[in-house]
């Protein structure tokens, strides 16, 4: 029902855009009113929700300790995945962050006769996922070419070495290619899966059409429906620049393009694509693991009710005696 | 109820049903789950809404305004911890932690993968804590709070033993395990707790201890000890019990006190003590280390253990040793100084014997029993016939607590490889931080859901299986009295012959004594090896 109901709301996206723009003319509220609005939504709406995390306190220090902790100088301590210092937590966040090593851990369980249960090392959703990520991070930035002027020389060195393997004109990017297989892979294994498909909601096909169809439209205008580049980039410099024009020149696809993108800012604060900033502030991986050595401060920490030696006394102060224990009143 | 034979409990359909996981109701089934706490446990702390329930009768006596309880404090705690707000919203259902969790694996049940078990709850969070569940209702995976949905809730929290091992998977780190804690609070608040837990609270706050054990019960208890150990050593150990001026206070898990195989490890603490000469005491009011009140709310733990620096202060000692025990450890390393701190009647540790300073636990001054004892015999002051347990081959198993809540992994090996010669390492996925869970820990280590317990324990006790036919291990040691009880049980069922021990106890059997007459059994009474004649 998910994948289904996710899978016409994109072709639902996709077909307003086509009627508004070629049966009613409105370029200037799809390439100009939405694509603002949809950018200020996903700023405040980011910030929003980060606030709302970071308003909330972390009462207890709960990293998940994966290796070694620190405990005499002859037993040598894992310092990334069981940091004492903020040296070491930053260098476990980066490398979560930039590489998932959480998910390259990753194992799979098997039941064979026996009975026998074996777990093999797994690297396929963490090589999916980071080609996804990873493709999906330098084709944001390919973009920025579009939103300044002159543009960068890392942008081109960027855009140099994507389109390395040049196959014909326009410049093939593999990033494209890997960026298409990657969601197709992340969609497959969702459906494929029996137990991920079981889990899957629609909040989880939405966001990979979504972004599985950005990403056909911008590579079917790229290289077959061929828009006019010159024109979009007029149309991105005055949106950049808060005077924007309306080029009558970009075809539609550019629109349905731009307005599938408008959705995905749009939708980004409000759904777990929101793990983006999520990550950071997870406490069981960005605190030290120092809890003895460091006190940690629960903002709310409050006296609660204990059973008082006294009041034990006082219960059991006969047996005590009886049994030679000390009490403290005969 | 008699347990099906473990080829047929192995027999495991892995494969979810056809229905989705929110049209397909939770069967609550004998063997699962655990007897209803006790309306007199929750009195006697206070709890909130007190009866007397049964979890197979339709009714659970909910208290009228039970939907409300449980939102607002659904909302409350949303606000108070950071941890459960971030781990509610940012799944991204990539499944890798699904089998991950012994339960699934050794059930098959979906509901027992970690994501789906969060779900359960996230479902009920996006209706009443998110704009787009209020308004998308069920395509935006939120759910109405119904009684099925609470019971649902309810089976499938008490079947989480809050091990922590899918956190470790997790590309956010989202701990499953402190979703299962907040749950449980939120069923506390409608006096939905289980009897193996509410119990023991109510034992711990009354007694000092989960079992219940009085005062001078505890010092016959000793006094059993000392016995049997004077007739395997010739030599009399004589603890201490509330003693004032005692330099260090010595706090271990009850069920050491009560349980075999448990008992053999105290008793081997006792030798350990004695032949150091170390000036310490025992408590009988705070006789009890582990926490049942953190498998209860963030609020009973801390009353529970309050009792422990209460204690401190009062007899005036200078630091807390604290023995083998896995979510024991937990709460002490990650909770204690928050909840106490700062200890600043304590003082830095420093062990009597070698001088070293406890450089990791300066500021909540306890110190680990495995850190204590390492560092004697690194420090050459044990004298260690390690062929005392020549007829173990041993293996290991951490608990999950020490290793993914503190990273205790090398300490206990230490001392294993300098106790005895046989000692071999489970596969590399099963033990240090990818440990498996015993099965039963965070209180479900009753008998009334002994099958589940079975089945959470399949991963841990195959592993065992593996070194038993691969390197003939017959005794599998740990440092946690819960695994102690829990293990005996399941590789009993799983690994027939297989023994369980504590660390201290084979350091007990291993630890050459002045004066000590020769010995011919080990703690247990059984005959050392090359002394069967004897
Ligand atoms: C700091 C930045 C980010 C980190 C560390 C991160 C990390 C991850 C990880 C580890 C996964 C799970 C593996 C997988 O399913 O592929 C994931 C999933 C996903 N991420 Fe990110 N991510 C980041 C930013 C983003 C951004 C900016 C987007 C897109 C707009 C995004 C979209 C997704 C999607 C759609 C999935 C789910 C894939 C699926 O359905 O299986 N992520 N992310
Ligand atoms: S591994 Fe983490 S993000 Fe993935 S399904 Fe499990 S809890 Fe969610
Ligand atoms: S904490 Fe342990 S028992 Fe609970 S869901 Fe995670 S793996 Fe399963």
């Amino acid at each position: 029902m998910g994948l289904i109901f996710s899978f016409f709301t994109v072709v639902a996206l996709g077909v307003i855009v086509f009627i508004g723009v070629k049966a009613a003319d409105m370029r200037y509220l799809f390439g100009v009113i939405i694509p603002y609005a949809a950018f200020f939504a996903f700023l405040i709406g980011i910030i929003y929700r980060i606030l709302q995390w970071a308003r909330v306190p972390v009462p207890f220090r709960i990293p998940t300790t994966a290796g070694q902790g620190k405990s005499f100088p002859w037993i040598k301590q894992n310092t990334i995945d069981n940091p004492f210092t903020s040296i070491g937590v930053i260098i476990r966040m980066t490398l979560e962050v930039l590489l998932f090593r959480s998910l390259f851990r990753n194992t799979r369980a098997e039941l064979r006769d026996g009975p026998k249960l074996s777990y093999g090392s797994t690297k396929w959703l963490w090589l999916g996922g980071l080609a996804f990520h990873y493709a999906f991070l330098i084709i944001l930035i390919r973009h920025l070419r579009f939103f300044l002027e002159p543009v960068p020389l890392p942008i081109e060195i960027v855009e140099a070495l994507d389109g390395f393997f040049q196959v014909g004109a326009p410049v093939l990017y593999i990033t494209n290619l890997i960026f298409l297989g990657a969601v197709t892979f992340l969609f497959l294994r969702r459906v494929v899966i029996p137990q991920v498909r079981y889990i899957s909601l629609a909040a989880d096909y939405f966001p990979l059409f979504l972004i599985g169809a950005i990403g056909v439209t911008g590579v079917l205008m790229r290289y077959f429906l061929k828009t006019d580049v010159v024109g979009i980039k007029e149309l991105t410099m005055g949106l950049i620049t808060f005077s924007p024009v309306i080029p009558q020149t970009i075809g539609t696809i550019f629109y349905i393009h731009l307005f599938l993108v408008s959705a995905l800012f749009a939708y980004f604060p409000m759904s777990k694509l929101m793990h983006m900033a999520g990550v950071f502030l997870s406490p069981t991986r960005n605190l030290a693991n120092n809890n003895r050595a460091v006190m940690h401060v629960n903002p709310w920490n409050y006296p609660v009710k204990a059973h008082t030696y006294d009041e034990y006394e006082d219960e059991f102060r006969n047996v005590m005696k009886e049994a030679g224990l000390p009490v403290e009143k005969e | 109820m008699a347990n099906p034979k473990p080829e047929e409990l192995a027999r495991i359909e892995y494969k979810p049903p056809k229905t989705g996981w929110m049209d397909t109701p939770a069967e609550i089934r004998k063997g699962m789950f655990c007897h209803a706490g006790k309306s007199k446990s929750l009195e006697y702390v206070g709890l909130p809404n007190p009866r007397q329930w049964t979890v197979m009768e339709e009714d659970w006596k909910l208290p009228e305004n039970w939907q409300e309880i449980f939102i607002e404090g659904l909302r409350e705690r949303v606000n108070k911890f950071r941890s459960f707000r971030l781990f509610l919203d940012i799944c991204v259902r990539c499944g890798a932690c699904a089998d991950k969790c012994h339960f699934y694996i050794g059930g098959g049940d979906p509901k027992n993968m970690p994501v789906l078990r969060a779900e359960l709850l996230r479902s009920v969070y996006r209706k009443y804590c998110t704009t787009s569940g209020k308004i998308m209702g069920k395509i935006a995976g939120a759910r109405e709070l119904t009684v099925d949905v609470l019971k649902e809730i309810w089976y499938y929290a008490y079947q989480c033993t809050e091990c922590r091992r899918c956190s470790l998977f997790c590309p956010y780190g989202i701990d499953t395990a402190e979703i299962t804690i907040l749950a449980r609070e939120l069923l506390n608040l409608l006096g939905l707790n289980i009897d193996w837990i509410a119990g023991p609270v109510a034992n711990c706050y009354r007694t000092g201890n989960h079992l219940g054990l009085q005062p001078h019960t505890i010092k016959d208890t000793f006094d059993m000890f000392a016995d049997d150990l004077e007739t395997f050593t010739g030599i009399r150990v004589n603890p201490t019990f509330n003693r004032k001026g005692a330099e260090i206070l010595v706090v271990v898990p009850s069920g050491d006190f009560f349980a075999d195989p448990g008992t053999y490890t105290t008793m081997g603490e006792l030798l350990l003590f004695h032949e150091l000469g170390l000036d310490y005491t025992w408590s009988t009011y705070a006789s009890e280390g582990g926490d049942f009140g953190f498998f209860t709310s963030n609020e009973m733990a801390k009353r529970l253990h309050s009792k422990i620096y209460a204690e401190a202060k009062r007899l005036k000692v200078k630091w807390i040793l604290g023995g083998e025990c896995g979510h024991m450890w937990r709460v002490w390393h990650q909770y204690h100084n928050t909840w106490f701190g700062p200890m600043d009647f304590l003082e830095e540790p420093v062990s009597p014997i070698t001088g070293t300073k406890f450089e990791n636990a300066k500021s909540n001054k306890t110190v680990h029993i495995c850190e204590f004892t390492s560092d004697l015999i690194k420090n050459g002051k044990l004298n260690l016939d390690k062929s005392r347990n020549d007829d173990l081959v041993v293996t290991f198993h951490d608990s999950c607590n020490t290793s993914r809540g503190m990273g205790f992994l090398e300490e206990p090996r230490y001392i294993i490889n300098n106790v005895c010669n046989k000692f071999y390492e489970m596969p590399p996925n099963t033990i240090r931080e990818q440990t498996f869970c015993c099965g039963s820990g965070s209180g479900l280590n009753a008998s009334e859901n002994m099958e589940i317990r079975l089945r959470g324990g399949l991963p841990r006790a195959n592993a065992v299986k593996h070194v038993v036919q691969k390197y003939g291990v017959n005794m599998l040691s740990c440092i946690c009295a819960i695994d102690r009880a829990a293990l005996t049980a399941s590789v009993d069922y799983w690994v027939p012959g297989t023994r369980v021990t504590g660390v201290h106890e084979m350091v007990g059997n291993a630890l050459v004594m002045k004066g000590e007459k020769k010995r011919t059994t080990n703690l247990r009474g059984d005959p050392l090896p090359g002394m069967e004649g004897e």
